[in-house]
């Protein structure tokens, strides 16, 4: 990018697209769509540069309200697109909006796949563990016993951690943040946006219509520190009104302490940073009755990225050797029939 | 010509105009690469050839047995010829169960090659033989019949080098190799320098083979087991620089040209899939050349990387077998609806499910038509030999690029590891690929129409000033606003139709291989071109009113189809599938046609069809 651009200040208005925004009042996404116009300008990229590509679903009406380039692509599939964009253009800052059936039903695939490879592209998934499009079913993430339209006896299906796949996928940027969080919202997705390799952020996301209140217990205002646990890296794992409550290990297990009976140097120490997920995954697995939800970056390393990979490949093989196409041509046996004025072989 | 014996042999010399020979024996026992030599070599000759391998899909099925049988069939010429040959002049059979299986094959009185160390008591019995079929006196009065006791002439001819038995047992197919180079008076430097380079790591592997070759020509001249060796002077070729190419390596090249005439990147994004892998291997050999290689997750996913890709300007295929298509079909739509041009290469194989991985077919052509949901029409061309899948790619991209759509090339098997002798194209004789992406935001609207050719502008991101977005949702022509009123999608669906329906203003008019009116057509498509057009030569040489007609456009047909049938009395469509062609034809021009289907996995052979034709013009 040019310095001219580079020193452009875009506004949130200057990424908000003329249609009329067609959620539900009251809808979580609304919240995530105006964090992620606020979030964008800041990043200083020229908005024809920015790409959000979707699938299917509430969420992935999102490229519409945006102002910038987007495909509004089919369900599960939006990673796959973005990867072949992010190979034929790796210097686009590509984006993908999903929700919690698109990327962990029908899109599992992709998720787990665009993840391991490590595609520079930054995948957003707006979790209101429903099915809000097809009004009401329970998705991949709704918890054992969740009476929907499609389970009136409760869902009898294990749900599916997005954090933890993340992680099984061998992700290199893991991050949740909740829709109502406007601030820590904004700094996740910046995070995001600056990591280099495929990052996702869970978004707890409340489905006013057929999942109300399904995150009640960390977004409620008067209770959201004692059920919330912010991580920040290198700082000790604390949550509760004053702080007073932390993490500790035990063994293998951990365990929620008050701060004053153990000594704040016996807490966990956040690192988002170790080369081994196994803190991320330990995160990964709080929340409620027992422990808080943890919030912010699970984790953050640097791994090669596939498409700057890719490049170096190409880059490499044309260093090396010309681009001859009359030489790839011939390659092999080659022989004349006379005649022709430029046979070579022979 | 290049040179002719390598010694001078007291035997009888006769001419022929042709041969076709079949190599057969174990997968593990380098018969495709036995093939393959003669063929590079034969065809450097000057001779024409044209070659159809055939091989189980198990890599290495039990030694041995029935399943386990690999063949590679070659058809060299002094004339022109565009079929491999129906039946064989030569069998080389390298094990009992090589001979069971293609012996039925093998004409009446033709010559039969045998390894009689391979007819032990053990391959017998997994062959099925109760008895050892060499015993049988008939065995040698239909045929020409020698017995070669290869396994033993190879080892003995190696009897000096310091290589274990394993080692030099495999250079027999080298022995089998230099017997017929002698048998049909080919020259050995061709094979020699291939081994040389081949095993240049492994010099004394390389001298084994070199060994082997060399014993097997001179067993051939000192034996008196071949009292005839056979000539087949070379063709007369369009003047040029020749090579051997298989329909997979055209098609690759085919891509990569394409990218370079519009100054673009390739990205080929694509699952492992038999018979379509080899271009996926070939093109991520060829990263100098600017082509980026996506092996996906899966055939969506490679479908949509495909559509990514296209979206980002670059030129962009994804390439399958016809299961591949089925998972596509959903994201093929999206492609359809968002109108961006990219190319699908379907390499056929014998369906349904998984149904006949390593075999030919032709079925695949109503699900390129109409196998996605709602009104999704596109383009698709077929190629007609392996070399023409070269052109066939090329075109393909124009037909995308000018007419901003999906674009699918239907190949075959057949055609995919099907060889024949491609004369290297002239790069300044290609008229390059023009792309223009808009990158004026005045009064721009992403479903705006080019007038003559219906395609949308493709607009790519970066392009300042134009962000707008598009998907698979129905939309207000032309700006693109999603839209679900009856008179939007009417008209959408409309003016997809017509964009594809439009491409036929842009190819040529079909033309006729005979006269413009006759009693009998042949119509045909994909590789079914090479068998019918030999069949209907030969009608037309026995005095039978009868022309080819070869359709590489198969949506939209070319204009004067309609009116080019119609003045023939009758219309034969031969084609390896229950008459999809023919429906389609049918549907179109009402017109009474009459099919000639084949679902057995091989190609049709000349004499099918020639059958077919005698009977209707009886």
């Amino acid at each position: 990018m040019s310095p001219e651009e580079n020193t452009i200040k875009l506004t949130r208005k200057d990424f908000a697209a003329s249609q009329d925004v067609r959620w539900c009042p009251g809808c979580g996404n609304n919240a995530i769509l105006a964090q992620v116009q606020k979030t964008l300008p800041e990043l200083g990229i020229p908005r024809e540069n920015i790409v959000i590509i979707s699938g299917i679903g509430c969420s992935s009406r999102f490229p519409y309200y945006m102002n910038t380039y987007g495909i509004h692509s089919i369900h599960g599939r939006a990673p796959t697109l973005a990867m072949g964009l992010k190979c034929a253009r790796p210097e686009l800052q590509v984006w993908v909006m999903t929700g919690d059936g698109d990327s962990l039903a029908i899109g599992g695939n992709h998720f787990t796949h665009a993840l391991r490879r490590n595609v520079d592209i930054n995948i957003v998934l707006f979790n209101n563990r429903i099915y809000g499009l097809t009004k009401g079913q329970y998705s991949p993430t709704s918890e054992i016993g969740a009476k929907t339209s499609s389970s009136p006896d409760g869902s009898i299906e294990n749900p599916v951690n997005p954090i933890g796949v993340a992680i099984g996928s061998e992700a290199s940027f893991i991050a949740r943040t909740v829709d109502v969080f406007q601030k820590h919202m904004s700094e996740v997705l910046r995070r995001s946006a600056e990591h280099s390799g495929a990052a996702l952020v869970e978004i707890a996301q409340n489905c006013i219509i057929f999942n109300d209140a399904t995150w009640a217990h960390i977004t409620d205002p008067d209770n959201r520190l004692e059920h919330v646990l912010y991580l920040e890296h290198g700082k000790p794992m604390r949550f509760g009104k004053q702080g007073e409550k932390g993490i500790r290990l035990n063994g293998l297990r951990p365990e929620v302490v008050k701060v004053e009976d153990v000594g704040e140097e016996n807490l966990l120490i956040h690192d988002e940073q170790a080369s081994e997920p196994t803190l991320a995954y330990l995160l990964s697995r709080m929340g409620p009755p027992e422990f808080p939800t943890p919030v912010g970056v699970f984790r953050a390393i640097k791994k090669p990225v596939y498409s700057q990979l890719l490049m170096e490949q190409v880059r490499s093989a044309q260093a090396a050797k010309t681009a001859d196409l009359d030489a790839l041509f011939r390659q092999g046996e080659t022989w004349d029939v006379p005649g022709s004025p430029d046979g070579d072989n022979q | 010509m290049a040179s002719g014996p390598m010694t001078a042999s007291a035997n009888t010399k006769e001419a022929l105009e042709q041969v076709t020979i079949l190599f057969s024996g174990d997968s593990g026992d380098g018969m495709q690469l036995t093939g393959s030599q003669l063929t590079t070599t034969s065809a450097a000759l000057g001779n024409d050839v044209s070659t159809l391998p055939d091989y189980p899909s198990e890599i290495r099925a039990p030694a041995g047995s029935v399943a386990g049988v690999s063949g590679f069939q070659l058809h060299f010429s002094a004339q022109e010829i565009h079929t491999p040959g129906d039946n064989p002049d030569v069998l080389v059979a390298m094990n009992p169960a090589a001979l069971k299986t293609n012996l039925p094959r093998l004409l009446p009185n033709g010559i039969l090659i045998i390894d009689q160390d391979a007819f032990s008591e053990r391959n017998l019995a997994k062959a099925g033989y109760e008895e050892n079929p060499l015993d049988d006196p008939e065995l040698g009065s239909r045929y020409q019949l020698h017995p070669v006791p290869v396994t033993t002439l190879t080892l003995n001819a190696l009897n000096d080098l310091d290589l274990k038995r394993t080692v030099k047992t495999r250079c027999k197919n080298f022995f089998t190799l230099g017997l017929v180079y002698w048998l049909y008076e080919r020259p050995l430097e061709q094979s020699l320098e291939w081994i040389d380079k081949k095993f240049s790591r492994v010099p004394l592997v390389a001298e084994a083979n070199r060994l082997a070759l060399q014993a097997g020509f001179n067993y051939g001249d000192t034996s008196d087991a071949f009292a005839v060796q056979w000539t087949v002077p070379g063709a007369r070729n369009t003047p040029g620089t020749y090579r051997i190419i298989n329909g997979n390596e055209a098609s690759a090249l085919g891509f990569v040209t394409a990218a370079q005439l519009a100054d673009k990147p390739l990205v080929y994004s694509s699952y492992p899939i038999t018979p379509a892998t080899d271009v996926l291997n070939h093109l991520s050999r060829w990263k100098h050349m600017d082509v980026r290689t996506i092996q996906t997750e899966d055939e969506i996913a490679a479908m949509g990387a495909a559509i990514g890709a296209a979206y980002g300007g670059a030129f962009s295929v994804t390439g399958t077998s016809g299961p591949g298509i089925c998972l596509k079909s959903e994201a093929i739509g999206l492609a359809i609806m968002l109108e961006l041009p990219l190319v699908i290469l379907n390499v056929q194989r014998g369906g349904p499910s998984t149904g006949l991985p390593t075999k030919t077919e032709q079925a695949d052509l109503l699900q390129a038509m109409f196998g996605r949901h709602g009104e999704s029409p596109l383009p698709v061309l077929a190629a007609a030999s392996p070399g023409d899948c070269f052109e066939t790619a090329i075109e393909a991209f124009r037909i995308a690029v000018r007419h901003s759509t999906p674009v699918f090339i239907m190949s075959e098997g057949y055609l995919a590891n099907g060889s024949e002798p491609w004369r290297i194209p002239s790069l300044k004789d290609m008229q390059p690929i023009t792309v223009r992406h808009l990158d004026d935001p005045n009064g721009f609207q992403p479903y705006s129409r080019d007038p003559a050719t219906l395609a949308r502008p493709w607009v790519i991101p970066g392009t300042t000033g134009m962000e707008h977005c598009i998907g698979g949702l129905e939309k207000h022509p032309p700006t693109g606003a999603v839209s679900y009123a009856p008179e939007d999608h009417e008209e959408m669906c409309r003016l997809r139709a017509e964009k594809v329906a439009r491409v036929a203003d842009f190819i040529p008019e079909l033309e006729v291989n005979g006269p413009q009116h006759a009693s009998l057509l042949v119509l045909t498509w994909g590789g079914t071109c090479g068998a019918a057009l030999t069949a209907v030569q030969r009608a037309r040489e026995q005095g039978l009113s009868v022309s080819h007609a070869h359709l590489r456009h198969l949506n939209p047909f070319p204009r004067n189809l309609g009116e080019l049938l119609a003045r023939y009395e009758k219309v034969l469509i031969p084609e390896l599938n229950s008459g999809q062609l023919s429906l389609l034809i049918r549907a179109k021009y009402l017109l009474d046609t009459i099919s000639l289907p084949k679902l057995r996995g091989q190609p049709f052979t000349v004499v099918e069809i020639e059958t077919r034709i005698n009977e209707l013009l009886q």
